[in-house]
């Protein structure tokens, strides 16, 4: 050991040699035991953001709707009426790797907190995901225990899920990936600011009791995995109790009906501490806390463990005295324990006693405005060399290769997962899971309707994460567009390596660099987020692929006009928006069908991508659509083969109509991964007025077809029919795959 | 007019449909529809929803705490004086360990929670919530459970035919009660069945999600004609 500090010794700190210094000059004496625990946990990663911090604020956060923006529980953004919308999302990946039932089950349980906290009735949830090839029977074990986690959670707390996507990647196979994304709604006098009200309010925790599980959860959180992990940290997994969640949702939601809580917040990450001070912080006030009155779980429990335990199921309400028995009385309805621990005082300090003792006397600040730390960056070494491929030989049987791409893992139905998945519950949910590239949520008693959906192809963030970034943004705003909604918020959740390493944290800054861009071109705010690090293999040490996963959300007028991706009618006419561009490299068919992983994956086009998104909210809008899907991952064939299969209709394509820049291939031109594309079906009698509205907001669109009756994908080139392919084999593929990989032991 | 018609709709700790019933009763039935907590009285409605959800979070068996609550008294009550009485989902699954209609829900062949949309065929129309409808109907509405096989032995299975009380059942496209239209592995496909008096009736799929077109994949509102039945039920002044 070369320490030149002498170190705390009770307990162990992840703090390094340099922080634990920066502590004792901040503070100007040496913190007690409790004191540190409480700094150790504020200081990591998880909570602090602390190399983060300095890249994030790059994304803008500024928008005429934004009414809370980041560094809250949660973005809120106003949509009209009074009405506002709540949403953020989160990881939970560490926990999930070594107990993926629970790690997933409490995922929800802290985005749900982070929703109500802000004073909205949390109304759906989605579930990005991420895992290693299913091949393994680890993955299997994962996905099988993070879906029923979610899904025994979600379901008993009746909030829906309503979306998500799945991607299957070696990378994920250690590390997998659970990202959780909720949104809520309130209305704009009901928002709850995370604050500590004013003075002689009382802090009343309400909720589960506190224990030791969870403890150093955001410090595991902010460490790699290691191989002994899924022994030695199941410790840290907190534990769920969905039917308490529930019963908090009720509760909290009729608390502030009440109009006596002055503020909110949920104990997550980092506990009691994280509450406190944030809150006292935010309003420059100081809290007296009798830690004695916190109702505990295991009765021997140390004051350090007190503090920073993340029990969950917990939250605590500032309430003013005045209304002190109208909230509890609600707390007694539910049969959920609280207590009053504690009062908001004008010292500006966050104190606490126990035993009559004083054991915590700190300024919030040391525990909120952690120093950033200014990371490293390098190019990576693998991008040099991930350029150069020799085009592969086109397919012999395209049929044969879509239906490979249909049934691969990232392409193939995920109705194994999502039907697990209450999806209903609410009744708001009008474009369900399966259906659209994003899921419709109405608003009881409004026309209006929200879009949701989550997007990012970490295999194009790994090949070029400037450019991934840029695709992960303007690929959810296309989901959402593309069933009438304008994207009018997002989040993101950064899944990347460690970011020590100065290669990984290049990788995040790229890619946050390109997240910015496009969320300023296409005037989208960033209203929140969640930076996930230290993802990486147990066993190899290498870095999961950067997974910079996006959740935008779309609002729209008049929920009827909602489009689906399903064609409807035979007869009607195709239309392709955007054009095709010989990008083919780092597509889903190079990986799937040649195995070539490195080469480059396709540009985005920013003013192309914002043109094609107004001219088709336009379009939508007016009812000219009757169908639409986004066209990215597996191309124009997989694209089209999808909407034919939810319709159980066929079509007749003549790929010389797709809009193109120059003469491309005929398997770039099926397969090529192309930014900036939809594909529509329009009936004839619309057909002018449609090519008026594109051409006038100057978007390449063409006529590829028409939609007809018998179950076949008639593809034609130069003339000659080049594949003719049978729906009835695509559906087996398309949907089966997946389910025969789970229900087979 | 519907307005004078009161329908009360219980919540027990962890209900989670009760908010969703309670709408579809107002603002597509038009009926007057009120929460009850569980622990409050039944008093002045004209007919009884048990909503779905988790309540007590299926701790034990589902349904089996609710069934002991003080407010099942009141319902037991009621239902001997023919107020129509419907649990959907969950409320079913009390309904039954409740003693209020016969038979048990086991968890689904596949021990897996299944949401989607499945077809029901009504089996009899002289029910309180199905009166409207004419046997042979096809309805198409979504379930969301993890424990919904229904379950009798040969006994009660008999008598559940002998006195029509098998009042849904899981049909395909057709019409037709197959395996592959059964979606949990319920004993003769059944969905659905009431009581002797016909007054009380559980089920598993969700009527109130399926009452309004925009929330249909198949633009129906079936659900619609359980709930209508009720009303009409209360109007003929059966009860």
């Amino acid at each position: 050991m070369t320490s030149v500090c002498l170190r705390p010794s009770d307990i162990a700190l992840d703090l390094n040699d340099n922080e634990i210094e920066k502590v004792r000059e901040i503070l100007g004496r040496e913190p007690n035991t409790v004191e540190w625990a409480m700094i150790d946990v504020m200081w990591s990663e998880h909570c602090s953001y602390k190399s983060s911090r300095p890249v994030l604020k790059l994304l803008p956060r500024e928008g005429s709707r934004v009414l809370v923006g980041p560094g809250q529980d949660a973005g809120v953004v106003d949509i009209g009426d009074n009405l506002a919308i709540v949403f953020k999302i989160e990881s939970h990946n560490h926990p999930s790797a070594v107990d993926p039932y629970n790690g997933a089950a409490t995922g929800i349980g802290g985005i749900i907190r982070d929703i109500l906290c802000m004073g909205a009735r949390p109304i759906a949830l989605i579930d990005p995901l991420r895992f290693g090839l299913l091949d393994e029977g680890h993955t299997k074990w994962l996905l099988k225990y993070v879906v029923k986690g979610i899904g025994d959670y979600g379901n008993c707390i009746g909030v829906p899920t309503v979306g998500g996507e799945v991607e299957f990647d070696p990378c994920f196979e250690k590390n997998c990936l659970v990202n959780v994304g909720c949104l809520g709604i309130t209305t704009h006098d009901k928002i709850i600011p995370s604050k500590a009200g004013n003075l002689g309010d009382y802090l009343v925790l309400m909720g589960g009791s506190t224990g030791r599980d969870g403890i150093h959860g955001v410090t595991f959180a902010s460490k790699e995995l290691s191989g002994d992990s899924e022994e030695d940290d199941r410790g840290s997994v907190q534990i769920g109790d969905p039917f308490t969640k529930k019963r908090i949702i009720d509760a909290t939601l009729e608390a502030i009906e009440t109009g006596f809580v002055n503020g909110l917040k949920d104990l997550g990450g980092g506990g009691l501490t994280c509450g406190t001070s944030e809150m006292a912080e935010a309003s420059g006030v100081g809290l007296e806390i009798n830690l004695d009155e916190v109702y505990l779980r295991e009765p021997d429990m140390d004051t350090w463990e007190i503090v920073i335990s993340e029990s969950q199921e917990r939250m605590l309400f500032i309430v003013d005295p005045e209304g002190l028995n109208a909230v509890t009385n609600v707390f007694e309805k539910y049969e959920l324990p609280y207590a009053f621990i504690g009062k908001v005082t004008d010292t500006g300090r966050l104190i606490m006693y126990r035993g009559g003792k004083l054991v915590v006397d700190l300024p919030p600040s040391i525990l909120t405005k952690v120093p950033t730390i200014d990371r490293g960056y390098q190019k990576p070494s693998y991008l040099e060399t991930t350029r150069k491929t020799k085009l592969p030989s086109p397919p012999k049987d395209i049929e044969e290769a879509i239906q490979v791409l249909l049934g691969s893992p990232n392409i193939g139905s995920k109705e194994w997962i999502y039907q697990q998945y209450d999806h209903e519950v609410g009744v708001r949910t009008v474009v369900k899971p399966g259906k659209a590239d994003a899921a419709v949520l109405r608003i009881l008693g409004k026309k209006k309707g929200i879009a949701v959906a989550s997007d990012c192809n970490s295999h194009h963030v790994y090949l070029d994460p400037y450019n991934g970034g840029l695709e992960a943004v303007v690929e959810a705003c296309r989901n959402v567009t593309s069933v009438g909604a304008e994207p009018v918020g997002m989040v993101d959740c950064c899944n990347f390596g460690n970011p020590e390493d100065p290669e990984i944290f290049w990788q995040f800054k790229e890619a946050v660099r390109g997240m910015a861009d496009a969320c300023k071109c296409l005037e989208v705010p960033c209203v929140g987020g969640n930076v996930s690090f230290y993802n990486e293999d147990t066993i190899t040490g290498i870095a999961i692929r950067p997974a910079p996963v996006v959740m935008v959300v779309g609002l729209m007028e008049d929920v009827e006009k909602a489009v689906t991706m399903e064609f409807k009618q035979p007869g009607e006419k195709i239309v392709i928006v955007g054009e095709t561009i010989d990008e083919v490299e780092g597509s889903e068919y190079y990986t799937v069908i040649h195995k070539i992983e490195k080469s480059t994956p396709p540009r985005v086009d920013l003013l192309k991508e914002k043109r094609a998104m107004f001219a088709m909210l336009e379009v939508i809008d007016k009812g000219y659509v009757t169908a639409s899907h986004d066209c990215s991952r597996g191309g124009l064939a997989v694209a089209l083969s999808l909407m034919c299969l939810k319709g159980g209709l066929g079509a007749d394509v003549d790929l010389e109509k797709v809009p193109i820049l120059e003469k491309i291939p005929l398997d770039s031109l099926l397969f090529s991964e192309t930014n900036g594309r939809y594909i529509l079906s329009v009936r004839e009698n619309h057909l002018r007025e449609v090519l008026e509205i594109f051409e006038k907001r100057q978007v390449k669109v063409g006529i590829v077809g028409e939609v007809k009756k018998d179950l076949i994908l008639n593809i034609k080139n130069d003339s000659k029919i080049v594949a003719s392919c049978s729906l009835l084999n695509f559906y087996e593929s398309f949907y089966q795959s997946l389910r025969k990989e789970m229900e087979v032991a | 007019m519907n307005t004078e018609i009161k329908i009360g709709v219980i919540r027990f700790p962890g209900s989670n449909c009760d908010l969703d019933t309670v709408y579809v009763l107002r603002n597509v039935l038009g009926v007057s529809a009120d929460l009850v907590w569980h622990k409050d009285k039944l008093e002045g409605f004209d007919g009884i929803i048990l909503p779905g959800g988790f309540a007590y979070g299926d701790a034990l068996r589902a349904g089996i705490i609710a069934a002991y609550s003080p407010v099942i008294l009141e319902v037991k009550t009621l239902a001997r004086e023919g107020v129509p009485i419907a649990g959907i989902c969950n409320g079913f699954q009390v309904l039954i360990e409740a003693g209020l209609l016969p038979g048990a829900l086991l968890p689904n062949d596949g021990l897996k929670f299944i949401c989607k949309w499945i077809n029901l065929r009504i089996e009899h129309s002289d029910t309180a919530f199905t009166n409207i409808e004419k046997k042979g109907g096809l309805w198409k509405l979504p379930i969301a459970h993890g424990e919904g096989k229904y379950f009798a032995d040969k006994t009660i299975l008999k008598d559940l035919y002998e006195n029509n009380q098998i009042v849904f059942l899981y049909v395909n496209d057709e019409g037709e009660p197959t395996e592959d239209a059964n979606p949990n592995g319920s004993f003769d496909s059944i969905a659905g069945i009431c009581n002797l008096e016909r007054n009380v009736l559980g089920l598993m799929p969700h009527p109130e999600r399926g009452s309004e077109k925009t929330l249909s994949p198949f633009r129906t509102d079936h659900g619609n004609r359980f709930f209508q039945s009720m009303i009409e039920y209360i109007r003929k002044g059966v009860a």
